[in-house]
C-alpha cells in the first residue's frame, strides 16, 4: 500500500490550558479530497492551524505524518516547503507589499530551501499569468498590496492563486466559502478543482455543505468537539444538512 | 504629542530580544579597518589645531579667520540637551580633528591611489574600482560615454577627499564637482559667497564645532539652465581610531537647474564611541530643484550598545528662488546616536519642500530625528513622510516642526509619521511641533504606530517565508512609500540594508 499524503494519529492540541483536539484520527490517501464539518467552535480550524504549525497551539499527543515523515518538529516555513499549503479562512492583509511581490518572495523562498535558484522574470510572469486566468485575477489586482482593501472573493482567489502558483501536496481550505456570493463560491470551486491531481490531497474544512456542491470530496467527516464523530462519502453532507449536527453531538461523548 | 507604546499587546519575550541582539548588530559587515599610513593631528582642539587643518588643506588667509571666529564662539556654547537621546559627555579634548592617508593629500590620479585604500572602496562597493570610471579620475582617458547610468562620486576617506569622478565631463556643462577644500581654493568667490548662508555659523553647538574644524566634503556648483546629466555621489568613511569626522557639503542650484546627489556613509567596528558632525548645505535658486538622498549606515556599536558613531548632523535647505524645490530622503540604519533633522526653509514664493524618511533602529541605537518645513514665501509647500522603524531595546523619536511666518500665505503642509515596533523593549515616540502665523495656512498632520502582528508574521510563514524573510518583507512594505523616492541606485540597495538591519528582530 503506498503512503497516504497525510495521515493524523490520535493528534490532542491545547492553547494555554484549553484542550482543543481530543483525539484527531485522520488519513488522507493521494489524490482523495477530504471534508471536514462541523460547527463553529468545534475545533475545525484549529486542526488547520495545527497542520500548519501555527505556535500558538501546543501538540500534547499524537502524531502528524505528511508522506510518511512526521512535521511536528518543523517550523511553519518547512511545513510550507514540504508541500502543505493553507488557505486561509480570513487571509492577512499586508500593507505595501504587492501582490505580485508577495508571490514572488513566497515562491522564491520556497525554491531557495529546496536548493534551487530564484525564478527568472519571464518564468515568473507566465506562471503568473497561467494562474491569474484560471482565477480571474488580473495584473491590476496584483499590483495591489495583499489583500489590503480585497473584497471577500478577491481574498479567497488570491489564496487560491498562491496555492496554484505554490503547487503544494497537501492543501488544507479552511472555511474558503465565508464571505463569498454564489458567483464568486463558482470562481474559486472552478480554480480548486482545477488543482485536483492523483498527487495531491486536500482537506476541506467547512460548516456549510453549500461549498461540497462545487468542490464533490471524496470523504466527509464529522467534526465534533475535538474530533471526527462519523464518517461516510458525500452523502453524508447531505445528511449533516437535513438533520443538523445535533444528531452527532452524542456520538462525540 | 508623545506617543509610547508600552500598552500593546506583547508576544516577543525578551529572550528573543535578547537573540536578535546577538544576530544583528555584529553582523555590521562594513566594520573592517583599513590598514593604510595615516597623517593624524595629534587630539585635542585648540587655536593650534584649527591653523594646522587650515595649513595642512593649503587654505587662504579668509578661511583660518572664518574657522577661527568659529572656534572663539564655539567655546562659549553648551551642548545641546533637548534630544531624546543619552550618552556620556564628550571629551572634545580627546578627539583628534585631522587624519589623512599618507598617500595623497588631495585627489590625483589613480596610479598614485594607496591600492588598500582602492581595495576599501571595492569591499564598500563603490564603482571606483570599475575601469571605466576609474579611467575619469583625473581627465586623461575620460571613458567615452559617461552618461550611461554612471554615477559621479566623491569619496571622503577620514579628513580628506580621496578621489572624485568624472570631473572633466561635468565640467564642460560648467558643472562644479569637487571637494570643498579645492573649491575653497579653486572657486572662493561662490564659497565666500554661499558658505554658512543657509547654516549659520553659530546655528548650533555642533555646527559651530564643525565650521571649525571641518576637514573636507563635497562641493556642487550647477549653472543656470543646467540638468546635471548624472547622480552624483559622496561616500564617506571614517577609518582611523579617535578621530572625529566632520565633512561640510555645499550644493548651489542656479536657476533653472536640476542636480539630484547622494550620500553614504560607513565606518569600522571599534570599542570607543567616534564624532560625526557635518553640515550640509543646499540652496536652490529660481526654478532650481535639488534632490539630496542619503543611506547613512555609520557602525551602530555591538550587541552591548558598546561604540558606534554619534552622528549629530545639521543639514539645511534654503529654497531661496521662486518656485524652487528640495527634496530630502533617509535612510537611517547605523549609528549609535543620530541626531538630524534635515530641513528646508521655504523662503522663495510657490516653492517646496519635501522630507522622505526612514529610520531603522535596533540593539541599542537611539534616534532622534524629523524636519523642520519653515514657510516664509506665498504658496509654498511642504510634505514630510516620516517612517520610523525600532526593534532590539532601541528608541527612535520623530521630532518635526512645521511654521508658517505671518506673510506665508496659502501655506500648505502635509505629514505622516508612521511607526512600526519589533518587541517590546524598544520605543516610538511622535514630536511635531506645529506653528502657524498665517490665517490661510493648512497644515495637516497624521500619526499611527502599529506592530507587526503574529498573524501577519504566521500567514507569510505558511507561504514559506522564515521568519527573517518575513520580517524584511513587511518592513519593506511599510516603508515603500518613501523607498519610492529614493534614486534606482539606491533603491535596491536600501531594501537589502533594511533587511540586514533588522535580521534576527523577530525569534
Amino acid at each position: 500500500m503506498t503512503t497516504p499524503i497525510l495521515e493524523i494519529r490520535n493528534l490532542h492540541a491545547r492553547i494555554e490550558d484549553r484542550e482543543i483536539l481530543k483525539g484527531v484520527n485522520l488519513t488522507i490517501p493521494a489524490g482523495q479530497v477530504h471534508a471536514v464539518m462541523g460547527r463553529n467552535g468545534s475545533g475545525k480550524s484549529t486542526l488547520s492551524y495545527v497542520l500548519a504549525g501555527k505556535e500558538d497551539y501546543e501538540i500534547t499527543e499524537g502524531e502528524i505524518l505528511l508522506n510518511g515523515e512526521s512535521i511536528l518538529d518543523m517550523e511553519p516555513a518547512e511545513r510550507a516547503t514540504a508541500g502543505i499549503f493553507l488557505a486561509f479562512q480570513y487571509p492577512i492583509e499586508i500593507p505595501g507589499v504587492a501582490t505580485m511581490t508577495f508571490l514572488k518572495a513566497a515562491m522564491n523562498a520556497q525554491r531557495k530551501a529546496r536548493g534551487e535558484g530564484e525564478l527568472s522574470t519571464p518564468d515568473f510572469m507566465r506562471a503568473m499569468k497561467e494562474a491569474g486566468s484560471l482565477l480571474n485575477i488580473d495584473s491590476d489586482m496584483l499590483k495591489r498590496p495583499l489583500n489590503v482593501g480585497f473584497s471577500g472573493g478577491e481574498k479567497k482567489r488570491a489564496e487560491i492563486m498562491q496555492m496554484a502558483l505554490l503547487k503544494p501536496t497537501l492543501c488544507v481550505l479552511d472555511e474558503t466559502d465565508s464571505g463569498l456570493d454564489i458567483d464568486a463560491l463558482q470562481v474559486v470551486a472552478k480554480g480548486v478543482n482545477g488543482l485536483r491531481a492523483d498527487n495531491r490531497s486536500m482537506l476541506v474544512i467547512t460548516h456549510y455543505q453549500r461549498l461540497l456542491n462545487h468542490i464533490v470530496p471524496d470523504v466527509v467527516h464529522v467534526f465534533s468537539d475535538g474530533r471526527i464523530v462519523e464518517s461516510g462519502d458525500k452523502d453524508l453532507a447531505l445528511q449533516l444538512e437535513a438533520r443538523g449536527y445535533a444528531d452527532f453531538d452524542g456520538q462525540a461523548a | 504629542m508623545d506617543y509610547d507604546i508600552p500598552t500593546l499587546k506583547e508576544n516577543i519575550d525578551r529572550e528573543t530580544v535578547e537573540s536578535v541582539l546577538a544576530l544583528d548588530v555584529d553582523k555590521y559587515k562594513y566594520g573592517f579597518e583599513t590598514d593604510i599610513e595615516s597623517e593624524v593631528a595629534p587630539v585635542g582642539l585648540t587655536e593650534d589645531t584649527i591653523r594646522l587643518i587650515s595649513t595642512k588643506k593649503d587654505e587662504p588667509q579668509w578661511m583660518l579667520d572664518w574657522r577661527l571666529d568659529a572656534f572663539r564662539r564655539w567655546q562659549t556654547m553648551d551642548e545641546p540637551s533637548w534630544a531624546k537621546v543619552h550618552y556620556p559627555k564628550i571629551d572634545f579634548q580627546a578627539i583628534s580633528y585631522y587624519a589623512a592617508p599618507k598617500a595623497f593629500k588631495g585627489p590625483k590620479s589613480l596610479d598614485e591611489v594607496d591600492p588598500e585604500l582602492l581595495r576599501t572602496y571595492e569591499k564598500l562597493g563603490i564603482p571606483l574600482s570599475e575601469q571605466a570610471i576609474l579611467a575619469g579620475v583625473e581627465g586623461a582617458g575620460e571613458p567615452k560615454t559617461p552618461y550611461s547610468g554612471n554615477v559621479a562620486v566623491d569619496a571622503v576617506f577620514d579628513s580628506v577627499s580621496v578621489v572624485t569622478t568624472f570631473r572633466a565631463e561635468l565640467a564642460k556643462v560648467g558643472i562644479i564637482f569637487c571637494s570643498i577644500s579645492e573649491a575653497i581654493r579653486e572657486h572662493p568667490e561662490l564659497v565666500q559667497k554661499y558658505l554658512a548662508s543657509v547654516v549659520p555659523v553659530s546655528d548650533n553647538y555642533f555646527a559651530t564645532l564643525n565650521s571649525a574644524v571641518f576637514t573636507d566634503g563635497s562641493f556642487v556648483y550647477i549653472p543656470k539652465g543646467v540638468r546635471c546629466p548624472m547622480e552624483l555621489s559622496t561616500y564617506f568613511r571614517i577609518n582611523e581610531k579617535n578621530t572625529g569626522q566632520f565633512e561640510r557639503t555645499l550644493i548651489i542650484a542656479e536657476p533653472d537647474s536640476y542636480v539630484s546627489y547622494l550620500e553614504g556613509c560607513t565606518a569600522p567596528t571599534r570599542d570607543e564611541n567616534q564624532l560625526h558632525a557635518a553640515v550640509v548645505e543646499l540652496i536652490a535658486l529660481d526654478n532650481a530643484e535639488i534632490k539630496y538622498s542619503t543611506v547613512q549606515n555609520w557602525y551602530p556599536g555591538d550587541k552591548d550598545g558598546k561604540g558606534g558613531i554619534y552622528n549629530f548632523v545639521t543639514k539645511r535647505g534654503d529654497c531661496r528662488g521662486r518656485n524652487s524645490k528640495i527634496s530630502w530622503t533617509q535612510v537611517e540604519t547605523g549609528s549609535a546616536i543620530t541626531w538630524k533633522y534635515p530641513s528646508c526653509i521655504l523662503r522663495g514664493d510657490g516653492s517646496q519642500g519635501e522630507f522622505y524618511s526612514i529610520a531603522i533602529s535596533n540593539g541599542y541605537q537611539q534616534i532622534d530625528s524629523g524636519t523642520k518645513m519653515i514657510h516664509l514665501g506665498k504658496n509654498t509647500s511642504s510634505r514630510i513622510i516620516s517612517k520610523g522603524i525600532a526593534a532590539g531595546f532601541s528608541d527612535n523619536t520623530y521630532r518635526g516642526q512645521v511654521s508658517a511666518h505671518a506673510k506665508a500665505t496659502n501655506a500648505r503642509n502635509f505629514t505622516q509619521c508612521d511607526s512600526l515596533l519589533i518587541g517590546d523593549k524598544c520605543g516610538a515616540h511622535t514630536v511635531p511641533y506645529i506653528e502657524s502665523r498665517n490665517g490661510t495656512a493648512v497644515f495637516e498632520h497624521e500619526a499611527t504606530t502599529s506592530k507587526i502582528s503574529d498573524d501577519q508574521m504566521f500567514y507569510c510563514q505558511a507561504r514559506g517565508l522564515d521568519e527573517e524573510e518575513a520580517v524584511a518583507l513587511i518592513v519593506n512594505g511599510f516603508v515603500r512609500e518613501v523607498l519610492q523616492h529614493l534614486p534606482m541606485e539606491f533603491m535596491v540597495e536600501s531594501q537589502k540594508l533594511i533587511a540586514i538591519s533588522l535580521e534576527g528582530s523577530v525569534g
